[in-house]
């Protein structure tokens, strides 16, 4: 179903067979993939209550584009074709110009993500620090390569630009939060303390607000 | 005059007691009654009784304080750019948008003393006549935009934020705006491009935000440590600010220090400490004592500086003249173990990723000299690599929309003019010389 998302990625692209699964985050697989039906959809009471809260913050209503987006992926998990339809009906504009404005912006997914997302930094100042190691360490413990997800889908891993953190490097992001002055002892901790919560079904914790 | 504060006196750092990080360590620190404990909002308060909107807009211009996001464009200047038109509705937009690569201060000031920022921030507004503020922060700042959040309702519970401030007759709304992670939108433009619900895409200069900025109307944007300094202006006055620092670059600087040092982290010292005190006093001296190779001074868009320029003072004016440009003060430090090809690829990606895609030479520019870095540091460099990448930066400058493009440009330039021999040591080579190192504990 998305071959052409499995050539543009570059490294590995499809591992059959192996433990691992892809984790698409390339903007341009919905460009292929979604099927933008043409029923107008309709978001629900909460949804519209919150959103309309929010616009209220703006002179012009248009704004709350990045907010919606946000409360959109905290329902669904990530950006779903249906709820930019959804959005694009509500601001009155076509469903590819909120696909355009989503796609802009890496925090964004248009796949469902692993339930903990690590986000490795990899720009100089982590890299002087062994952010290059961190990545080898984690994919070596999970069995997985860089954008892909572990077959329980517990895990996804993605190297990303700097997160403001360098005086702490090597660090990474987990959903939320930041995991810096990493060690190798330290991200087998995190990984062993993430991979318990989610035995003991641990509710994740989410963003509040937007 | 009002007594003269205990802290932020003269140009000696030895001695120099912080002014914007006073807080930092402090406990509970992002709360409103801690803030209000050491002083908080009395500027505010006295902005808004004593001192008529121009005369603030002149008492900055008179501070010399400088932008603290990058350009170092005189504040004060931007400020005084904003039609007095009473019909206009004006706005201030605080850019907290922080990802250059290096720079990691203003999510300190956001996290540990928001307070400040808003004290700043409502001043600001004031002497620029806009109800409304928002403050534009990046998108992986979560823990930071619940403490903004929080401290945006402490505020406004208090009468600091909404409508009549402190009696006074004055209306100001302040609200985050959360990003959604692009380098981007840190340039003032395509910060207002994303505030708008459109892609983070900068628009072309002029005409500038000061007179058609967020929705059309005249905006003006501050970076978070800019914002930060204001109450201490209009609390200690002018004349104080400018006792701090060099003549030409006032007051005090945060400034980041990253990479192989021994102690990484935030300091607050005068504009014009040198490069040597702050990598060997304040920073411990290198990691592991090894030697300097390189320290690049003012995130990654700037010019990369040899060990021969360590006696270099960190203000505006020496940086610039020692060939590169203090920018954020964000400082990356590299010792003898760096590949300088491998630290430019990787500089190199990083643009390469964020270019937004507008103009073809920032969008092909910086893909392609990822790409020629890349094969020089894997061994595969050709003879006409060098020419073509310093053929390509000049083309890259001056020629886009914003500043990404210049900004991938100059790094590289100064990493070939610095370190070329090792560049062509790896082409001649066919491999990379520098053994690598384990750096993960």
């Amino acid at each position: 179903m998305r071959p052409v998302a499995a050539n543009r990625g570059g490294s590995r692209g499809l591992r059959f067979g192996s433990s691992a699964i892809p984790f698409f985050d390339d903007p341009l697989v919905p460009f292929f993939t979604y099927q933008w039906s043409g029923d107008a959809l309709v978001l629900d009471a909460p949804f519209l209550e919150t959103l309309e809260r929010i616009e209220a913050r703006y002179p012009d209503r248009r704004s709350a584009m990045l907010p919606a987006l946000y409360l959109l992926q905290e329902r669904d998990g990530y950006i779903t074709p249906e709820g930019m339809q959804a959005l694009a009906a509500h601001f009155d504009i076509s469903p590819m110009a909120v696909y355009e404005v989503a796609s802009f912006y890496t925090l964004f997914h248009f796949s469902p993500p692993g339930r903990h997302q690590i986000q490795v930094c990899r720009t100089l100042p982590c890299a002087l620090r062994g952010a290059g190691e961190v990545v080898t360490h984690i994919c070596n413990r999970l069995d997985i390569d860089v954008g892909e997800r572990t077959s329980d889908g517990t895990f996804s891993l993605q190297t990303v630009e700097c997160l403001g953190s360098c005086d702490t490097a090597p660090m990474m992001q987990v959903n939320d939060l930041y995991y810096d002055n990493l060690t190798r002892a330290e991200i087998d901790a995190i990984l062993d303390e993430l991979r318990d919560q989610e035995a003991s079904h641990t509710k994740r914790p989410g963003p509040d607000g937007y | 005059m009002v007594d003269a504060p205990s802290y932020g006196v003269g140009t000696d750092w030895r001695r120099f007691e912080p002014v914007l990080l006073r807080l930092m360590d402090v406990e509970g620190s992002e709360t409103l009654s801690v803030y209000r404990d050491h002083g908080g909002y009395t500027a505010l308060e006295k902005a808004l009784a004593e001192s008529a909107p121009d005369e603030l807009i002149e008492l900055v211009k008179d501070s010399g304080l400088r932008g603290r996001g990058g350009a170092g464009f005189p504040a004060g200047l931007k400020w005084s750019f904003i039609p007095k038109d009473p019909s206009l509705p004006k706005y201030l937009a605080c850019n907290a948008d922080e990802s250059e690569p290096g720079s990691f201060k203003d999510r300190y000031f956001i996290e540990r003393d928001p307070h400040q920022l808003l004290e700043g921030m409502l001043i600001t507004s004031y002497a620029i006549a806009a109800e409304l503020a928002y403050i534009y922060i990046r998108g992986e700042f979560v823990h930071g935009t619940r403490v903004l959040e929080r401290a945006i309702d402490e505020a406004r519970q208090a009468g600091l934020i909404g409508k009549n401030i402190l009696g006074s007759g004055f209306n100001c709304e302040v609200y985050v705006h959360r990003g959604a992670g692009a380098y981007i939108c840190g340039e003032e433009t395509g910060m207002l491009s994303s505030l708008e619900g459109m892609r983070g895409e900068p628009k072309l200069k002029p005409p500038f935000p000061a007179v058609k900025g967020l929705y059309g109307m005249p905006t003006v944007i501050n970076n978070v440590e800019t914002l930060a300094c204001v109450p201490h202006i209009v609390q200690y006055g002018a004349e104080w600010f400018k006792s701090i620092g060099t003549e030409k670059s006032t007051g005090p600087k945060v400034f980041c220090l990253a990479g192989h040092v021994e102690r990484p982290g935030l300091y607050e010292y005068p504009l014009g400490i040198s490069l040597r005190d702050l990598i060997e006093e304040v920073g411990g001296g290198m990691l592991g004592g090894r030697p300097l190779k390189g320290v690049i001074p003012g995130g990654s868009s700037t010019a990369v500086l040899p060990p021969d320029k360590l006696d270099t003072p960190l203000d505006f004016e020496s940086v610039a003249e020692a060939g590169s440009m203090l920018g954020t003060a964000s400082l990356i430090v590299m010792d003898k173990t760096v590949c300088m090809v491998k630290a430019a690829a990787n500089l190199a990606h990083f643009y390469s990723h964020e270019s937004c895609g507008q103009c073809s030479q920032c969008r092909e520019g910086t893909t392609w000299m990822a790409k020629i870095l890349d094969r020089i540091e894997a061994g595969r460099g050709r003879k006409e690599d060098l020419d073509t990448l310093l053929d390509m930066c000049h083309s890259m400058k001056g020629t886009t929309i914003c500043f990404l493009s210049d900004s991938a440009a100059i790094p590289t330039e100064a990493f070939i003019a610095h370190y070329g021999e090792e560049f062509e040591q790896h082409i001649n080579e066919g491999r990379c010389p520098i053994t690598p190192v384990e750096r993960l504990r």
